[in-house]
């Protein structure tokens, strides 16, 4: 947040999606900077659109959902109005995206070496003979063993931690500036989950690029994140620095998160909070987390919080915790 | 990939031997005597009757009369036709090629704007083509076909006077049979004029022949690339920042296919029973129309024999489509 020019800036990003029973608001009025070469963790309940409003950065929601957002400003491209093309160039470029379910992310008809290829050819038009060596590099890079042979596999011929291995060459292929990783360990075996987020930890240190790293783990983002965001229905509730957020959450949200972790490491999910995450039906008028919070009072359920400045972890509370402000406990 | 081929081929055995049987059957489980209908109205006595029978060996027991069938199928024999008494194996050929011009112009044409026309309709789902195209799809589907082709006559060859209305060329060319197919003799025959006779002669009984299956083949498209379209690693295609054009017509298409490709290979049967009905009503020489005339005239052998051969060219049909279908899977290629 001390840049003064984040490589990536959005301000007030929403998405509504068209559904059967009308408009579904996944994500609201979400603010980020994200300053070039940083680790930044998003964390947050299934459901709190943390997906959602990454995939809305790079364009690839489906039809039904609808984007607003006063700025979305990826290295100074305004990237809401721009042409298909323009934001093709960008796309897998420039700006690259890593997913959950690496079994099901890349296409059963070809094989890796044909998809690693593929995004070689779109964006640096590179012959034949240096696409073949390049994606051999990138394969070792990722610690693909037995490259060479390894291009001419099909993905059902893979175990998941190597066809996430693949989803990480070919999204590094061409030396993205930014890397979003949507949990790219949550579908993977435990031993296997270390590995991944290593690579991609090493990845980001050798290359410096800027890496978005969406995850349900408190364990993964006290190890390797240097700034968390945390989502709440489909809000920014909270964003520090690691140490900092571990240290003193100022949203009640965090704490009971950070609380529920026994000894904040034996148990890595996100431990359950008493409630559920509102529905579109059940959304409440004022602060979306007070039905679920301890400290809630009239004013919480009412209106709607304002966001405290970045020494009280910009949270969005009317009360956060331990603030100087007069705090009301009432239970 | 070989074994399963040939495991295939041994499933043929018991399927030729069935269909043997249920042809061999069919006819003969049909009211009407072949003699009296040779006869005419002009009768004939008992004892020429019993002459004939003998003859024919229709005095045989009917397993007997089968054995003799069968083994003279294995032998490459289906007998001669009663009434032009020419083998029915040569005759098969002499009209099949008639049939496949017909039936692989309108499997082509099918394809060409059925595969299209799907994956527009998935592509623009919900929007105007997609509503559009899926009405005429439906209606294509279930119009009777004899319905459509007098329409179609009505109004090209009889309004406009655009078509002929029978057969596969004017009677003013003639040349050789080369191959059987028209287009390709008419070529041969460097007559001015005769290949596009024979084009014009096509067209319709194409278009007649082509509706069911291009139907079947555009909605069958649709609801493939509509699922495959929500997949993962169609977002994966996007995220490298890949054309539209390219995510479609590759990344879906080539997934969506496998399903359309059992679709074709199920149309292509549907296609030379359509055939009989299209053949007929335009007077097309093939083996369409052969079966029905010879149905009419019980001519045993021919009825027998020509289902037995178009059977035969089903299951040739569909052993090509499973090996095209593990050809484009890579998941059975690679079992
Ligand atoms: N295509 C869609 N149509 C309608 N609703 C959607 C769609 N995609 C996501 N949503 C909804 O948006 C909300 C946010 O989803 P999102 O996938 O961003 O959650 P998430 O925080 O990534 O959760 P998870 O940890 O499970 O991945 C969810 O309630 C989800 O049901
Ligand atoms: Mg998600």
């Amino acid at each position: 947040m001390s840049d003064p020019t984040p490589l990536l800036r959005i301000r007030n990003l929403s998405v509504d999606f068209t559904t059967s029973s009308g408009l579904f608001r996944a994500v609201d009025g979400i603010d980020l900077d994200v300053a070039s070469g940083e680790l930044l963790a998003i964390v947050g309940e299934s459901g709190s659109g943390k997906s959602v409003s990454m995939l809305a950065v790079m364009g690839l929601l489906p039809w039904t959902a609808k984007i607003t957002a006063d700025e979305i400003t990826f290295d100074g491209t305004d990237l809401r109005n721009l042409s298909g093309p323009a934001r093709r160039r960008l796309i897998g470029r420039d700006m690259a995206m890593i997913f959950q379910e690496p079994m099901s992310s890349l296409n059963p008809c070809f094989t890796i070496g044909f998809q690693l290829k593929e995004a070689l050819r779109q964006h640096l038009g590179l012959n034949a003979r240096d696409r073949h060596a390049r994606a051999i590099e990138l394969l070792e890079m990722v610690g693909m063993p037995d490259p060479e042979r390894r291009l001419k596999a099909f993905p059902f011929q893979l175990s998941g931690g190597m066809n996430q291995r693949v989803m990480i060459a070919m999204a590094i292929a061409c030396r993205p500036r930014l890397l979003i990783a949507d949990e790219p360990t949550t579908a993977l075996d435990v031993t296997i989950q270390a590995q991944i987020l290593d690579l991609l930890t090493g990845l980001q240190n050798d290359t410096g690029m800027t890496l978005i790293l969406i995850t349900h783990d408190m364990g993964v983002v006290a190890e390797t994140a240097e700034r968390v965001c945390v989502q709440y229905a489909g809000q920014k509730v909270e964003d520090q620095p690691v140490i900092d957020l571990f240290d003193h959450p100022y949203h009640p949200y965090t704490a009971a998160l950070l609380a529920a972790l026994p000894e904040r490491a034996t148990e890595r999910r996100l431990p359950t909070i008493p409630g559920t995450v509102p529905g579109a039906f059940d959304r409440p008028t004022g602060c979306l987390f007070s039905p679920r919070c301890r400290f809630a009072d009239d004013t919480c359920r009412g209106t709607q919080p304002p966001v405290q400045p970045p020494a009280l972890g910009r949270a969005r509370c009317h009360y956060p915790i331990g603030a100087t402000t007069p705090q009301k406990v009432t239970q | 990939m070989l074994r399963y081929f040939l495991g295939r081929l041994l499933t043929f055995i018991p399927t030729f031997i069935g269909v043997t049987l249920i042809s061999f059957a069919f006819i003969r489980v049909l009211p009407g005597d072949p003699i009296i209908v040779m006869a005419g109205e002009r009768g004939l006595t008992e004892e020429r009757y019993q002459e004939l029978s003998r003859q024919f060996g229709f005095d045989q027991p009917i397993l007997l009369q089968f054995w003799d069938y069968l083994t003279g199928v294995l032998q490459g024999d289906l007998g001669q036709s009663y009434v032009t008494k020419k083998p029915v194996f040569d005759e098969f050929f002499t009209l099949f090629p008639a049939t496949l011009e017909l039936s692989v112009c309108a499997i082509i044409l099918a394809i060409a704007l059925g595969l299209p026309a799907g994956v527009i309709a998935a592509v623009y789902r919900g929007k105007f083509f997609d509503r559009a195209l899926m009405s005429t799809a439906l209606v294509g589907y279930s119009m009777p076909i004899f319905w459509w082709a007098l329409l179609l006559i009505i109004v090209f060859s009889g309004n406009l006077g655009w078509t002929p209305v029978s057969g596969r060329i004017d009677l003013l060319y003639y040349f050789d049979n080369t191959t059987g197919f028209m287009l390709i003799d008419s070529l041969l025959s460097g007559q001015s004029g005769a290949f596009t006779s024979a084009v014009r002669h096509l067209i319709l009984p194409t278009i007649v022949l082509a509706t069911i299956p291009l139907a079947v083949i555009a909605r069958q498209t649709r609801s493939a690339m509509l699922e495959v379209l929500s997949e993962d690693y169609i977002r994966t295609a996007r995220a490298k920042g890949l054309s539209p054009t390219r995510i479609n017509g590759l990344h879906a298409l080539r997934n969506a296919m496998i399903p359309v490709i059992t679709v074709i290979g199920l149309s292509v049967g549907t296609l030379l029973a359509g055939a009989i009905l299209t053949e007929t009503i335009f007077s097309w020489p093939g083996i369409g129309k052969w079966m029905v005339d010879s149905i009419f005239r019980r001519d045993y052998p021919v009825v027998q024999g020509g289902l037995l051969m178009i059977a035969l060219m089903v299951m040739i049909v569909n052993l090509t489509v499973d090996l095209l279908y593990s050809l484009i899977n890579p998941k059975i290629r690679h079992r």
